[in-house]
């Protein structure tokens, strides 16, 4: 049985319906890239992956167990890192530690906070208020937040889409890098493509909201760690990035002849 | 602010000018020069056309107690009422002496008796009546935000508290000072009767006048800034299954606290507003009560002294709202604005 499942899942606010009928499958210790265009549902199935909204009709399973709503086993890195802007970055991660693990010990609460910002090279700025840090160091703070829930899943929305293209690429070697160390099942919501095929395993084209369907899958069957300009001429790279956009598009077209 | 403004620019310039080369320092001094006359001149240019306005004015209306004083009276009547502080505080340090000097005695001639100490019966000078104004709004302000606030944060963060609240906020909120004050006096009279009073009665009922009037703005902008806390902030908390504990005061009440201030700021400005009215009814010896009096005993004085004391509630409401705003910048986090 899959790790976490959505078993067709509908989800409509008001009369839109946003997720028509979707079914995911995802394995313990895989990285999974959900792709879709800007207003296809990404975030709304992230929500409810994340049991932060409920879904109308189907249900999300986590290990067997009913998702009825958020809990830190499924730690969210949101879209607009959602770092509280009053507490510094230690502050910041700690608030999290302290809630998660409130029987644990002073020192290892501390010890795992520290454990956390080291692994995203944040330590000296562990005095910083999130307004005085760069985008993509606040992004890198929200992940060393989610990381130090010790979650069973993690789920990113987006996390690299208000960066710009330098520093989302060195963030993109880094979520590999920390995803490598201790292989968390990850959730990666994105618009990118390319951002996709060199972090997933498996890529899951999400295709044209409102109503909008997963797509069948496409396996990622590059080695790691992935090169970014040595991927960017591997013909299996082409394959799959044709491939995915053709999903992409497939599914735009069966829509929009479904809604005509 | 500005004058703040001004002297660090001033002794920046100071500081740093000796190495400089006399053309540098003439540049140096120019700017300086700029800077007071675009921070200092229009204030003073306002001021010098509203006294001349003035004096024009007082000078060609006639009442039944005198001519209108001009800016050189009232200035004269505030002079006035400072000796006249002066002299009570002599007065009472004279008999303070004195009654040293006969308990000495007293108890040289009967040791071991008991002396009776006496209270100096001297009445309130108008500082004093400014310390009681500032007691009593102060009062007032306290008790209003310890329950504005709390109440706020129900009514911002439960829906079903502030649907239940909302329609009487709406009627309360326009209610007038003057309304409630009768009612509260009544209620003070009947309920507040302790055997040792710490305040008194009159005090009280200011206070409480004060509270009921100025307890709107914090309430209602409170709950606003509680209402409007980012989504993404209580997602956050949600993730993390925050105790609610926890999240009001981790999450909530900092993102809340820019309006908090604001609405204490304004329940402050509308408390001092309040307090002159309640003062006059309730005569709590405070400046509406000083108000209150001379227009009573219409003398020529009159209406110098009520304009002191209209200047004096001007440019205390004006530091009350300063201090506001000084508190509200030391105590929310610094980087505005930022996620």
């Amino acid at each position: 049985m899959a790790f976490l499942e959505a078993q067709s899942v509908c989800k409509s606010y008001g009369a839109l319906s946003v997720l028509q009928d979707v079914d995911l499958a995802i394995d313990r210790g895989e990285l999974v890239a959900i792709v879709g265009a800007s207003g296809s549902g990404k975030t709304t199935l992230l929500s409810l992956l994340a049991g932060l909204a409920l879904p109308d009709r189907g249900r999300v399973l986590l290990d067997g167990h009913h998702v009825r709503e958020p809990g830190p086993d499924r730690a969210v890195v949101f879209q607009n890192y959602s770092l509280l802007p009053w507490l510094t970055v230690w502050d910041n991660v700690s608030l999290a530690v302290d809630n998660v693990f409130r029987d644990w010990p002073k020192a290892r609460k501390r010890e795992q906070t520290e454990r956390h910002l080291e692994l995203v090279h944040l330590l000296p700025a562990r005095d910083k208020r999130p307004g005085e840090l760069s985008g993509g160091m606040r992004q890198r703070v929200s992940l060393a937040r989610a990381l130090a829930m010790d979650p069973q899943v993690l789920l990113l929305d987006e996390p690299l889409g208000a960066l710009d293209a330098l520093t989302r690429a060195t963030m993109q070697t880094e979520i590999e890098r920390i995803w490598q160390q201790d292989r968390k099942t990850v959730v990666l919501i994105t618009n990118d493509v390319d951002e996709s095929i060199l972090l997933a395993d498996r890529i899951l084209p999400l295709t044209g909201g409102p109503g909008a369907s997963l797509g069948p899958a496409v396996a990622v069957d590059l080695a790691r760690p992935r090169d970014r300009r040595a991927v960017n001429h591997d013909p299996r790279f082409k394959r799959i990035r044709r491939e995915v956009f053709d999903r992409l598009r497939a599914g735009q077209e069966w829509t929009r002849r479904k809604s005509a | 602010m500005m004058d703040v403004a001004l002297e660090s620019t001033a002794s920046e310039a100071v500081v740093a000018a000796p190495p400089a080369a006399p053309s540098a320092l003439r540049e140096r001094a120019r700017s300086v020069t700029r800077a007071v006359a675009r921070t200092v001149l229009p204030p003073l240019l306002g001021l010098a056309v509203f006294l001349a306005a003035w004096s024009l004015v007082a000078a060609s209306i006639e009442t039944s107690i005198g001519a209108v004083p001009g800016p050189r009276a009232v200035w004269d009547a505030a002079g006035a009422l400072v000796e006249e502080h002066a002299r009570e505080r002599t007065k009472a340090v004279e008999f303070e002496a004195r009654q040293a000097e006969r308990k000495e005695a007293f108890l040289r001639e009967q040791p071991g008796e008991p002396w009776i100490e006496r209270q100096y019966a001297g009445k309130p000078t108008y500082l004093d009546q400014i310390v009681t104004s500032l007691k009593t709004v102060f009062a007032g302000f306290v008790l209003a935000s310890l329950v504005a606030v709390p109440l706020g944060i129900l009514c911002g963060s439960i829906p079903l508290v502030q649907s239940a609240l909302g329609p009487f906020i709406q009627i309360f909120r326009p209610v007038s000072p003057l309304a409630w004050l009768p009612i509260v006096m009544i209620l003070v009279s009947a309920l507040y009767t302790p055997e040792e009073a710490w305040f008194e009665k009159s005090f009280v009922s200011s206070a409480i006048t004060v509270a009921l009037c100025s307890l709107w703005p914090a309430l209602i902008n409170t709950s606003l800034g509680v209402a409007s806390v980012d989504r993404d902030h209580l997602n956050v908390a949600r993730v993390l299954r925050l105790g609610w504990w926890t999240k009001v005061t981790k999450i909530i009440v900092p993102s809340a606290l820019p309006l908090i201030f604001t609405g204490l700021r304004l329940s402050l400005g509308v408390g001092w507003m309040v307090l002159i009215a309640a003062e006059m009814l309730s005569q709590n010896p405070g400046l509406g009560k000083f108000v209150w009096d001379m227009f009573q005993n219409g003398s020529s004085q009159t209406l110098s002294m009520i304009l002191v004391a209209v200047f004096t509630i001007g440019f205390i409401g004006c530091l009350l709202d300063r201090a506001m705003v000084a508190l509200e910048r030391l105590v929310t986090y610094g980087g505005a604005g930022a996620r």
